[in-house]
């Protein structure tokens, strides 16, 4: 019964993500004085996506045809160790956060080995500004999650989210810190406005699109999905764990639908915020992005001295 | 004690704390005069809100006074008369640039590491639960040296040096609930002064070296030699 939760769980995550980017997109429409596509519409461009003939490249290697299965397949598995509308599934035995983190590592790395197969000047400029960027961002998303792991004393997702469910309302400065660590390294990593513009093919400056260039068909569909996945993962991560009231603890219909109810509420409330700051800010020169990272790793470290300093046991 | 069972005021006491610090951060990278002086400003507003809270859960009255006064001081008038200073010498748009930020912004982290670790015999003898911040006040005192030493314009000097005053004013309100009445009030009137005869200074150094870059005032030629 828990591990058929967590596999229905697991496919809520990959039937949603697209609705959730079909929102963000919905919202900005609107903020920009724009008419909106429907809802869902990121559905519709993956089934055309999906019945195309993708097109290889003649220099491309088995490393190309193989990088959007496993792409999309790490993208799942870490989807797959996130709770997302409940805890204590039998998933949060097997992973932690830093296998959540080992998940993303290696969909990145087999993404820029993909981009560098084909030889092409844009594909290895995408992969290498993607390592620099993941390099700089790697360290302040581990810095956060250990300042969480320090309070909560586990690493473990599920028994993280039940102990800040426990303690209640804590202001804790380290988790403020923390929050907005994270908040700036999901920006960075799921390529959003400051960093990445993930509207457009035709920007010297592009980062993710570069890489994916070469991809067509329903390869490029399976990249795409796994980037909406990896947007409503780094959503649900920070909803789920700094507020996590509403999720369910117990597997009764009541607090599953109430579960579902209140993190789809935060993810459009989350999503909200994102689309504003995309609105608001423009996007920064590649060489600043360095800046921005390193603020991030300054709010984690904050975050992690003033768990030690401010938060010592009198 | 742990601190999910403290109050819920002294858990917000101790996050403005952290707050606070961030602040001190944040001027340390900052490198456009102008946003200097704005964080500077949040900062005295967040230290006049700390105050404030402190107030509240003792009820101690004469600190609501010296939280209205640093807020009207270091939150407002100071900003403003630095700011419309920045203006006037037309510094506005001049970039002091950091030289090795990342850098600075280690040596800051460490700075922070070493207050605690001095404090933390001060810390063992008390009984109050907001002196934790006490590391933290510390913190503030040394990054705005540390902004000071970094910097060579001398508007970035002198927030620096109202900082470090911040920090010992935050020292106060954590570890003895406030200093009395008579001192807080000479050391607002000081630093007032302060902020005036700051700005008298800007324009001397300006006038006799015409620029405020600091490092040019250890040089005995007007030209570079070779």
């Amino acid at each position: 019964m828990a591990w058929l939760m967590a596999i229905l769980q697991t496919l809520l995550f990959i039937a949603l993500a697209p609705l959730l980017s079909g929102w963000i997109k919905r919202v900005k429409c609107r903020l920009q004085n724009r008419k909106a596509p429907s809802l869902f519409q990121p559905y519709r461009d993956l089934r055309k996506l999906y019945r195309k003939q993708p097109i290889v490249p003649h220099p491309a290697s088995w490393i190309f045809r193989a990088a959007p299965y496993i792409v999309f397949a790490s993208t799942v598995l870490a989807a797959a160790t996130v709770p997302l509308a409940a805890i204590h599934l039998p998933t949060a035995r097997i992973a932690d956060v830093i296998v959540l983190v080992g998940f993303f590592a290696l969909g990145r790395m087999f993404l820029v080995l993909a981009g560098m197969d084909v030889g092409t000047a844009f594909g290895g400029m995408g992969s290498s500004r993607e390592m620099t960027i993941s390099s700089l961002a790697e360290p302040a998303m581990l810095m956060a999650v250990f300042t969480l792991a320090m309070s909560a004393h586990t690493t473990n997702l599920s028994q993280a989210v039940n102990f800040v469910l426990d303690t209640g309302l804590v202001l804790r400065p380290s988790f403020v810190f923390a929050l907005g660590g994270l908040m700036l390294v999901a920006i960075a990593e799921t390529g959003r406005i400051p960093v990445d513009n993930p509207a457009t093919h035709l920007e010297l400056t592009m980062i993710h699109e570069a890489m994916i260039l070469e991809y067509s068909g329903r390869w490029l569909a399976l990249i795409e999905w796994a980037s909406q996945i990896k947007l409503m993962l780094y959503g649900v991560l920070i909803a789920n764990i700094f507020f996590p009231w509403g999720i369910a603890q117990t597997f009764t219909v009541n607090a599953l639908a109430l579960g579902l109810g209140v993190i789809t509420l935060k993810l459009a409330v989350l999503a909200v915020m994102l689309a504003v700051s995309e609105v608001l800010f423009a996007k920064m020169r590649i060489f600043r992005v360095q800046e921005y990272l390193s603020f991030a790793y300054l709010l984690s470290v904050l975050g992690m001295l003033s768990h030690i300093i401010l938060e010592a046991a009198r | 004690m742990d601190f999910a069972e403290l109050s819920l005021y002294s858990q917000a006491v101790l996050l403005l704390a952290g707050l606070i610090a961030l602040t001190s951060f944040l001027m340390l990278g900052q490198s456009r005069l102008v946003r200097l002086v704005l964080v500077f400003a949040i900062q005295g507003i967040l230290l006049a809100a700390t105050t404030a809270m402190v107030a509240g859960v003792l009820d101690f009255p004469h600190l609501y006074i010296s939280a209205g006064l640093s807020f009207l001081l270091k939150g407002i008038l100071i900003p403003v008369m630095l700011h419309r200073m920045i203006y006037r010498l037309g510094l506005h748009r001049e970039l002091d640039t950091i030289e090795h930020p990342a850098r600075v912004m280690m040596g800051g982290a460490f700075l922070v590491v070493f207050s605690y670790y001095v404090s933390l015999p001060v810390v063992a003898h008390s009984p109050l639960v907001t002196l934790n911040a006490i590391a933290v006040s510390l913190a503030v005192v040394l990054l705005g040296m540390l902004l000071m030493i970094t910097r060579r314009q001398a508007v970035a000097h002198v927030v620096g040096f109202m900082s470090i005053e911040n920090g010992l004013f935050f020292a106060a309100v954590v570890s003895t609930y406030g200093m009395p009445m008579v001192v807080e009030l000479g050391v607002a009137a000081d630093v007032l002064v302060a902020a005036v005869v700051f700005g008298v200074f800007f324009f001397q150094i300006r006038e006799s070296i015409d620029s405020l870059d600091v490092d040019r005032l250890s040089k005995l030629t007007e030209v570079d030699k070779p």
